[in-house]
């Protein structure tokens, strides 16, 4: 590294806070122009959307256990449970699935 | 309701996000310790800014010896998405939100907790967003910390599960609204579709995640917004 840390700090935290903080003070007024009020509906869900998939299949030591908690979290949504117990339990079934999934994948790798 | 229940509802939406933090940090805070970032500065980093892309590449950036104006860039391009995420907020505000309120907003958005406060029904407080940041941060900041203090000290399945908890999160935002909206069903799938695709095909899979996502973001919403304006009579919002 060259250069002070505090200012590269200082560089990233003051770019970061810009770009998230200018729309919200610019835009005051609930905007009335039909697309771009449809646009910005749209977004949040595109882009989370986009942001889970395919990348919750390597967040995971198991790609398996990540897509069966894929599939059970889309299906413990879709029947109505809420946040925390959505993420809560994608957590639990891959730990509990990677305690299958994972020593076989290792000894299947080692064998092949 | 009032700010303190805001507040402490949002707090309880922020404790999944915690727990995901605080597992996607500890990586985060290794990447800082081998940039040669001391474990207080790290942490900083990571209250400062909250942005795990923007701050990985920060931190790459920083190792290699990078220009001050060359990070800058960097960042503003790894987090150029929180540009739609806010005006995409902006609007789910009330307008009676002070200046200083909506000041304090900007400090928290993050893919997250915008996640969390977009699923909030009707107007969305910002005392809510604070309760939010307030928990997740705790796992964010301290996960960073703790990679950064000790590396690889916790098992590596505990992190794999943990790091899943963030996905289910995004997926309990999206997931009820496209049951409500069936187009919104069919763009949830066109972006799986999209993202997986953008992610094999040659050329477009070297651009950088945070690129990536806002160029598919901006395409699939764009036209969805062209090809399917949203109802008038279907933007009732529930006021309060």
């Amino acid at each position: 590294m060259k250069g002070n840390v505090i200012i590269y700090i200082a560089c990233m935290a003051g770019i970061t806070y810009l770009i998230r903080v200018l729309p919200l003070t610019l835009i005051r007024k609930e905007i009335k122009n039909r697309t771009v009020k449809s646009f910005l509906y749209y977004v949040p869900y595109v882009t989370l959307a986009v942001m889970t998939f395919p990348a919750i299949l390597s967040a995971t030591q198991s790609p398996i256990a990540a897509a069966v908690a894929l599939v059970a979290a889309i299906l413990l949504a879709y029947f109505g449970r809420g946040l925390f117990f959505v993420a809560v339990s994608a957590c639990v079934i891959v730990f509990v699935l990677e305690l299958f999934t994972h020593p076989i994948a290792t000894l299947a790798s080692a064998i092949l | 309701m009032t700010r303190g229940q805001w507040f402490l509802r949002g707090m309880k939406a922020g404790v999944p996000i915690c727990m995901g933090y605080f597992a996607v940090a500890i990586a985060l805070g290794i990447a800082a310790r081998s940039a040669g970032i001391g474990s207080i500065q790290a942490a900083v980093t990571s209250l400062l800014i909250n942005a795990s892309a923007g701050e990985y590449a920060g931190f790459s950036l920083i190792a290699v010896g990078a220009s001050y104006i060359e990070v800058t860039v960097m960042e503003a391009v790894a987090n150029a998405r929180y540009l739609l995420m806010s005006a995409s907020l902006s609007q789910k505000l009330d307008s009676t939100t002070k200046w200083w309120e909506r000041l304090l907003l900007g400090f928290t958005v993050t893919d997250e907790i915008f996640g969390a406060s977009i699923a909030v029904e009707g107007r969305l407080s910002p005392y809510f967003t604070y309760g939010t940041f307030v928990v997740a941060t705790l796992g964010w900041t301290g996960g960073t910390f703790t990679g950064a203090v000790l590396g690889n000290v916790l098992s590596a399945r505990l992190l794999s599960a943990l790091a899943v908890g963030l996905y289910g999160m995004f997926i309990s935002v999206f997931i009820p609204e496209a049951k409500k909206n069936k187009i919104v069903a069919v763009l949830v799938a066109v972006s799986f579709a999209a993202s997986y695709a953008a992610e094999k095909l040659p050329f477009i899979r070297d651009i950088s995640d945070g690129i990536r996502i806002i160029i598919l973001t901006v395409v699939i919403s764009l036209a969805a917004a062209i090809i399917f304006p949203v109802k008038e009579k279907g933007e009732n919002e529930n006021e309060g």
